[in-house]
């Protein structure tokens, strides 16, 4: 183990502005699904996080939402990041995830392992951020729903194959299900479980 | 032990930027995505502890609080007007609190806090309402038990509402319901658009605007997002309507604004102005003038922006 | 002619200097010093600390002088104030069988170890009015002789004021007094009351969203927290019958009890001071069920300061809410937690009844204009059917 292993990296420089800046770009994200947002606050990302995943974190996360996050990001750099910024609890189980940050190309876990709410408490579910290697240049898919006028393209890169029949599952729940955001880089897109796959017109 | 939070720096002022902690702010923060993810949906957050009194705007403020940053303008109004008592408070809260740059130009606002109105000036993108509501359950008068509404609409069981707006009608020929009229959103979930006169809820309706509601004694956030299906609950034979006047607003000439009846004297006189005042002074100052203008300006009582 | 409602807010900050010269009264009266509220309005104080949620003494009085003397506004200052109060954390559970008393009385054992301690209560006081307090800035301490007077014992001499600063009991109190609901827990006639599994931490309603049903964490701390009038009238509706109970007063102690507090970075106790306390244990009958023989259950009441009635009725109502766990009806208001639990905050209360005077002639604009148009309507239909009638009769 090297000595910077161990070193935990900077979180947010001034936490009060940072993270209302960045609040605004995730609730805009989540208002008008398929729009990119840009959150960009420069933090010292750790290992195996994007920075609009460290950012969204650092912004929304606590002690009261405990994080899933896949093993290896869990026993490394990124856990112990986020543990000591955050003071979040990791967790093994994904359905006990208040946010949960996975790898859009892995194949593990699916977004049904993820808490969608219940009946009576459907805002209990897991926010998912997917991390992807683009935003755009993917595959392109049809979006409708809230926040969406008439029907909104959009083709994020680098996500399994199976990924957009998983949102439409998730959709299928409504208003159960949980919510998405698809992060690369500094930016951050909005799929809540309102937001439906459909063809184009 | 349990530590809830951390000992903040001596050094800074006594209050937090907004006036709530920051572990509030994500609390209320991560109550909003969900609101917007779920519109419609009540829900419960917990509600602090304000130094304004509950019902009296606690549920906007914190919201408004939670979303309130220094590239902001706010706009506060109470019954359509900038300058009522309660909109003087809170927008005087935001200003000593968060330092906001406020505003009373509804264009220029890219946060409208209000209470029982929503502007007549078409909303924008980007601009967010932050509404104030005492009471976010639609189907409380018709049950009072939250363990049972909340049942209601976990299975959107919304015949009792149905029923009560016919009752309604059978009685009356129409449905009484005048201000706080219930919405479908989005097709699943029956609103409470908080008591604005039913003369605004055509404006929710696929609204290019974010708009949030804010409960803080009854502890719900709920939200619409832009572009999102907010329809006035009704039937085929008896179609929602709103309010109209026989007359124009008496200042500015406005004949499709929500109008206030003003008693003018003891021999029954009337006169009926715009609620919304900086629609009314923007019309004044293009122009527009109403009947009774001119006597309102001799005396002082409105500026006749229009007069040379 | 019309006045727009501009200038509001000069009259706002107008209002700011009318309420502090009205706090004030007239300047001729010398002014009271929070101290004095403090020693001489302890009561006030107490009530001020349970509605408001804050152990202060200092801070309880300060709150009653602004609020001049008003109960429920003096709480709304405390309140406000609490919630921007950084937290370190939680104490200690309070340990309350360790008591320093200074008030115990219980209603179901004639005698008991430590026996009954009346302490300070107006209890037995005749509520007559102690004239000499009205004038006399330095009334020593002790009630009027003539209305506290010993039997048999001589009024007060002509000399004047005969009271003479009492002197009690030297004799130490007992440091043993058990508490009765653990000396019938001892012959297994009360019920068992175990910490919830993996004993969670307690709910906290000033940061969590209340759910229900609300378990009994929630409703011990509403309870504490609830107007004291409102619990009052509760708990009497129990009694006098809405609400199945057959109440007996197990023990009510008054005295002081040490919090402690460990901190992560020590890892002990450590003694953060003394708090004064009223505690309550109601003892109810119940008939027990298939699985639970006859016992008695227990009603729970705790507030800061002395305040008796406000731990009674508290307990009373606590008691009745557990009808869902001992599988009785629940019936009435006392027993159905979302009518106690939302309706006993009074700061609540007193927000949303007085946000009535708050300007609402939007609304009331859209009920003039429906009921304007349903009556114009009616006379029309009527105006019609006078006019169709005559025809009919030819």
């Amino acid at each position: 183990m090297t000595p910077n292993d161990t070193l935990i990296g900077a979180g947010f420089a001034d936490p009060v502005f940072q993270s209302q800046g960045a609040f605004r770009a995730l609730l805009a994200a989540l208002s008008e699904p398929g729009l990119a947002y840009d959150i960009s606050v420069s933090v010292e990302t750790p290992v195996g996080l994007e920075p609009a995943t460290a950012v969204a974190l650092l912004t929304l996360a606590d002690y009261e939402t405990p994080i899933w996050l896949p093993a290896a990001l869990r026993d490394g750099p990124a856990g112990a990041w986020l543990r000591f910024h955050c003071g979040a609890t990791l967790v093994e189980y994904p359905a006990r995830a208040a946010f949960a940050v996975i790898d859009g190309a892995g194949t593990e876990p699916k977004l049904a392992a993820f808490n969608a709410g219940d009946d009576q408490f459907p805002d209990r579910s897991t926010t998912v951020l997917v991390q992807c290697a683009g935003l755009e240049g993917g595959a392109t898919v049809t979006l409708e729903g809230p926040g969406i006028p008439g029907q909104r393209a959009v083709a994020p890169a680098g996500l399994r194959p199976e990924f957009w029949a998983e949102v439409e599952d998730n959709a299928a729940l409504y208003p159960l299900g949980v919510d998405l955001l698809l992060v690369h880089g500094a930016q951050v897109l909005g799929l809540p479980r309102s937001t439906q796959i459909v063809e184009a017109r | 032990m349990t530590v809830h939070q951390s000992i903040t720096d001596e050094t800074r002022p006594a209050y937090n930027y907004a006036y709530l902690d920051e572990q509030t702010k994500r609390m209320i923060r991560r109550a909003l995505l969900k609101a917007v993810a779920i519109p419609g949906y009540q829900v419960p957050f917990g509600s602090r502890e304000m130094p304004l009194a509950r019902g009296w705007g606690t549920g906007g403020i914190q919201v408004t609080a939670a979303i309130i940053g220094p590239d902001d303008t706010l706009k506060v109004i109470d019954q359509g007007a900038d300058d009522t008592t309660n909109a003087v408070s809170i927008r005087r809260f935001f200003e000593r609190t968060a330092d906001a740059r406020t505003t009373e130009a509804t264009d220029e606002a890219t946060i409208i806090q209000t209470r029982h109105r929503i502007p007549e000036a078409p909303l924008k993108a980007g601009q967010i309402m932050v509404y104030q509501v005492p009471q976010p359950e639609p189907l409380r008068k018709l049950e009072p038990r939250e363990a049972e509404t909340r049942k209601m609409h976990a299975w959107a069981e919304y015949g009792l509402m149905q029923v009560k707006l016919y009752e309604n009608i059978a009685r009356f020929g129409e449905v009484t319901t005048t201000y706080d009229y219930p919405v479908m959103v989005n097709g699943r979930y029956v609103m409470a658009p908080s008591p604005i006169p039913k003369f605004d809820n055509p404006k929710m309706q696929m609204s290019p605007a974010l708009q949030l509601f804010g409960a803080g004694r009854e502890k719900r956030i709920y939200a619409v997002p832009p572009h999102t299906s907010v329809r006035s609950l009704d039937f085929d034979d008896h179609p929602f309507r709103i309010q109209s006047w026989e007359q124009p607003c008496a200042l500015c000439g406005a004949a499709d604004s929500y109008l206030d009846e003003v008693v003018i004297d003891d021999q029954g006189g009337r006169m009926f102005v715009c609620s919304d005042s900086h629609h009314c002074e923007t019309r004044r100052a293009d122009g527009h003038r109403g009947a009774m203008l001119a006597d309102a300006s001799a005396l002082h009582l409105v500026e006749d922006e229009a007069k040379p | 002619m019309y006045v727009a409602v501009k200038g509001g807010e000069a009259a706002i900050l107008a209002t700011h200097d009318l309420v502090a010269e009205a706090r004030r009264g007239d300047e001729s009266v010398p002014e009271l010093a929070v101290a004095q509220i403090r020693e001489q309005m302890g009561l006030a104080c107490g009530r001020v600390m349970n509605e408001g949620s804050l152990y202060d003494p200092d801070l309880a009085a300060l709150a009653l002088k602004q609020a001049q003397g008003d109960a429920i506004e003096a709480a709304f200052l405390m309140r406000a104030y609490r919630t921007t109060l950084p937290r370190f954390g939680s104490s200690e559970p309070l340990d309350t069988a360790t008591m320093a008393i200074r008030r115990r009385v219980s209603a179901t054992y004639k005698d008991l170890p430590g026996g009954q301690v009346l302490g300070p209560t107006y209890d037995y006081t005749h509520r007559l009015f102690d004239f000499s307090l009205m004038d006399s800035p330095d009334v020593m301490v002790g009630l009027d002789p003539t209305i506290s007077g010993q039997e048999g014992a001589s009024r007060a001499t002509a000399a004047g004021d005969a009271r003479v600063k009492p002197e009690h009991d030297v004799k130490p109190l007992d440091s043993h007094m058990p508490r009765v609901p653990d000396i019938l827990g001892a012959e297994g006639l009360m019920e068992e009351e175990a910490p919830p599994e993996g004993d969670p931490r307690p709910f906290d309603l000033t940061r969590e969203p209340v759910t229900f049903p609300a378990d009994r964490d929630v409703r011990l701390q509403a309870m504490a927290r609830g107007d004291e009038g409102f619990m009052l009238g509760l708990g009497y509706s129990v009694q006098r019958g809405y609400g199945n109970s057959h109440p007996f007063v197990g023990e009510i102690r008054v005295g002081e009890v040490a919090v402690e507090f460990v901190p992560e970075e020590l890892g002990f106790a450590v003694d953060l001071g003394d708090i004064t306390l009223t505690e309550c244990q109601m003892v109810n009958q119940f008939a027990g069920s298939k699985e639970v023989p006859p016992q008695f259950t227990r009603g729970y009441g705790l507030s800061f300061g002395h305040s008796e009635r406000k731990a009674m009725s508290m307990s009373l109502v606590d008691r009745a809410l557990k009808c869902r766990e001992l599988g009785e009806a629940a019936t009435y208001p006392a027993q159905q937690d979302e009518f106690v639990l939302y309706h006993s905050d009074n700061v609540e209360a007193a927000g949303f009844v007085e946000h009535l005077k708050l300007p609402h002639y939007v609304d009331f604009q859209g009920e003039l204009e429906l009921i304007r148009r349903i009556r114009k309507e009616r006379e029309k239909r009527l105006a019609e059917q006078q006019e169709a009638l005559p025809e009919a009769a030819e």
